[in-house]
């Protein structure tokens, strides 16, 4: 196994609100490899966006990084832990758009209307590269020819509202890769769109790692675009990484409960019309109201009594790429507990 | 009862157009061909969908024929309980108020579609206060039968919306939607606002309702694989015309459109070992105010020939009854979704 480019080591972001603490993330670990494809899933609330946004260090007030380690490692062999970085830093801001890109689900919150997006893009490349304008001119031409828009040296000069929801994000992923990432974070990139243009975004995506071998956490809320995409898979259930795994683990062996719930109540193309889905029991609990134990226990079919419910399962290696957060996997010996995968770096 | 009476909706060559007005003296310079041209019919205990891309007029269909919009041109003949017949398109407002009581819409947002001021109570008795049913018992009564009926307990009665999770919510819509005994139930992206282990429950009790209560929905969707659990019909749409229409079944596994084939096409898989095979449209939706000539869809169109570009298409039936509005229907021997489709690499 590669050495990771990026490193998540317990994570935690918590919301300090007047009515009390929301822990958005709350020990989330994994990797990313280079070259890879790392999709992280999960239902609302399961803090996928907000690790993100740590990654980053835009977490909104009144959230904050508690604890936690972000370790990026760079092509000299250095490790950075962004978590120490001051957010608005000199420093931050050379990671955030120069070595870590990013694109949101809101193409058209994302872009402003006053500038056109030549220049919200010549912007982005002079502030990574000591470049002139007419050089970032020519090179803002080249991304929107990278990223599969029509007549690129016209479009230049045109505003985010003339353009349509799939080119808006076809901006975004140019402004994204303006400063030449070596790590793209695209946050549930296709959510707004309609299916035809979903899937030529994602082409678009797939061939861009292929070409710029960048590595990239894709976030999704969508199985689909999950099993269409990524390499290896974290499943996050109430801020905490409940599953991770190869893509082909996740989808044809999965081990958490919720992973197996969750791929059931997916409805399918292939299903029988008029037929019922499988479903998970109650809805995912209100952030103030957070369960003891194992987050996912009172909706879970295989909650032990005095168990699921008292303390918090840690994760277990059930082979070197595959770990799961259940007290299932160390109870009954099925696999020793053992560290592994993700006290490996520790 | 014979075949006639058991059509509950018609709606035929149904338009809606809406003017664009220029200049100072608001020129009607031309037209926005939101719904142009639709037919079709809804049976008794049925569930018709309409599905397509943002744009294609799938909600303004749907907003007619509540009569929230009026319509262009068109006839939408409405069968009440009494056994007659009413062309809703051509109505007054106050012949209106006593059909609407059989007609009832579920909407798509759980959050901004229920009052926070007013109690679940007062949500869920609203239209039979407006209806007439004067005692406060009554309408007691009715709340909890109905509570009971989407399954959420009658202690909840008295608390306010922002208590409630977003299936919750809808569940409460939908309760609501029930209070006057509908016939038919408009449902606009009904689930698209829930979680997947959410939106499953809702699914069920969608088809639980109907075989209860005996209910038609005209079902307003785009995600594919809902529309596949839930419809005995779906009529695809594409800028304002219905492009296909066909049992659920053969339109999934056999289209007779080439939209359609990239319709399905484009849904991604959540299946890890089915990535390849995906034929997907260049280009976008086109323009609803300025359509393409010929079939709307040659500039998309991978199989298009000289007489599409020129020749528009009519929606015929083919020798299945499955509709169509193709000219090559006949010749093309389009892909549907398959156990194997697309290919399995592994």
């Amino acid at each position: 196994m590669a050495e990771p480019i990026l490193s998540v080591r317990r994570l935690c972001t918590w919301f300090h609100q007047d009515e009390g603490i929301v822990r958005a993330v709350d020990g989330a670990s994994f990797d990313l490899e280079p070259g890879h494809t790392l999709g992280i899933v999960g239902e609302s609330g399961c803090g996928k966006s907000v690790t993100a946004r740590s990654i980053l260090r835009i977490v909104e007030r009144p959230g904050r990084v508690e604890s936690g380690e972000i370790l990026l490692r760079r092509p000299d062999g250095q490790v950075v832990d962004l978590v120490k970085l001051d957010g608005q830093g000199r420093e931050m801001r050379d990671v955030r758009g120069g070595e870590i890109g990013y694109v949101f689900q809101e193409p058209m919150s994302s872009l402003s209307s006053f500038h056109t997006i030549g220049n919200q893009l010549i912007e982005a490349i002079r502030l990574h590269a000591a470049v002139s304008k007419k050089a970032a001119k020519v090179r803002a031409i080249e991304l929107l020819t990278l990223v599969g828009i029509p007549r690129p040296t016209q479009r230049v000069d045109s505003y985010s509202f003339e353009l349509s929801g799939g080119l808006r994000q076809r901006v975004m992923i140019a402004l994204a890769l303006a400063a030449e990432p070596r790590i793209l974070i695209a946050d549930e990139p296709t959510t707004a769109l309609d299916v035809t243009t979903q899937a030529q975004i994602l082409d678009l995506l797939r061939k861009l790692q292929a070409e710029q071998g960048l590595a990239v956490i894709l976030i999704t809320h969508d199985m689909g675009v999950i099993a269409e995409m990524a390499d290896d898979v974290v499943v996050m259930y109430l801020g905490r990484d409940v599953e991770q795994g190869p893509v082909e683990t996740i989808f044809h062996d999965p081990a958490h409960p919720y992973t197996r719930s969750l791929l059931q109540s997916i409805p399918s193309v292939l299903a029988e019309p008029r037929s019922r889905l499988r479903t998970i029991e109650g809805s995912i609990p209100h952030p103030y109201a957070r369960p003891e134990g194992c987050p996912f226990h009172p909706r879970c079919v295989s909650a032990m009594a005095g168990r699921c419910d008292r303390s918090l399962p840690e994760p277990t290696t059930l082979n070197a790429r595959h770990a799961v957060s259940c007290f299932l996997y160390d109870e009954d010996g099925a696999v020793p507990p053992s560290p592994g995968l993700l006290e490996r770096a520790e | 009862m014979t075949g006639e009476s058991q059509t509950i909706l018609e709606v035929e060559g149904l338009r809606k157009w809406f003017p664009i007005s220029r200049g100072l003296l608001r020129r009607v310079v031309g037209h926005v061909r939101a719904v142009d041209d639709v037919t079709f019919s809804i049976r008794r205990g049925e569930t018709l969908s309409l599905v397509g891309e943002s744009g294609c007029g799938k909600t303004t269909t749907s907003r007619c024929i509540l009569r929230a919009l009026t319509p262009t041109d068109g006839a939408i003949r409405f069968r009440t309980e009494q056994g007659e017949q009413v062309d809703v398109a051509k109505l007054p407002k106050a012949g209106l108020r006593p059909l609407r009581r059989q007609m009832q819409m579920i909407f798509q947002d759980p959050f901004s579609s229920l009052n926070p001021r007013m109690t679940i109570t007062d949500i869920i008795a609203e239209p039979l206060l407006v209806n007439g049913v004067r005692d406060l018992e009554t309408r007691r009564r009715r709340v909890r039968e109905l509570l009971d009926l989407v399954q959420l307990p009658s202690a909840y009665m008295n608390r306010f919306p922002h208590a409630f999770s977003g299936g919750q919510r809808q569940r409460i819509g939908i309760a609501r939607a029930l209070a006057l005994n509908p016939a038919l139930i408009v449902a606009d992206e009904p689930v698209s606002a829930l979680d997947v282990s959410v939106q499953a429950q809702v699914v069920n009790l969608l088809l639980d309702l109907q075989d209860r209560l005996g209910l038609s929905y005209l079902f307003v969707a785009h995600d594919l694989s809902v529309v596949k659990h839930v419809s005995d019909r779906v009529a695809v749409m594409y800028v304002g015309k219905i492009v296909e229409l066909a049992p659920t079944t053969q339109l999934f596994t056999r289209p007779r459109h080439p939209y359609t084939e990239a319709l399905l096409s484009a849904v991604p898989v959540p299946d890890p070992r089915r990535r390849t095979g995906r034929i997907i449209p260049a280009g976008e939706v086109a323009d609803p105010a300025n359509p393409p000539s010929g079939c709307h869809f040659h500039p998309r169109c991978r199989y298009a020939v000289e007489r599409c570009r020129v020749e528009t298409p009519a929606l015929r039936p083919m020798a299945d009854g499955h509709l169509t509005r193709c000219h090559l229907a006949e010749e093309l021997n389009l892909a549907g979704v398959q156990e194997g489709h697309p290919p399995a690499t592994t």
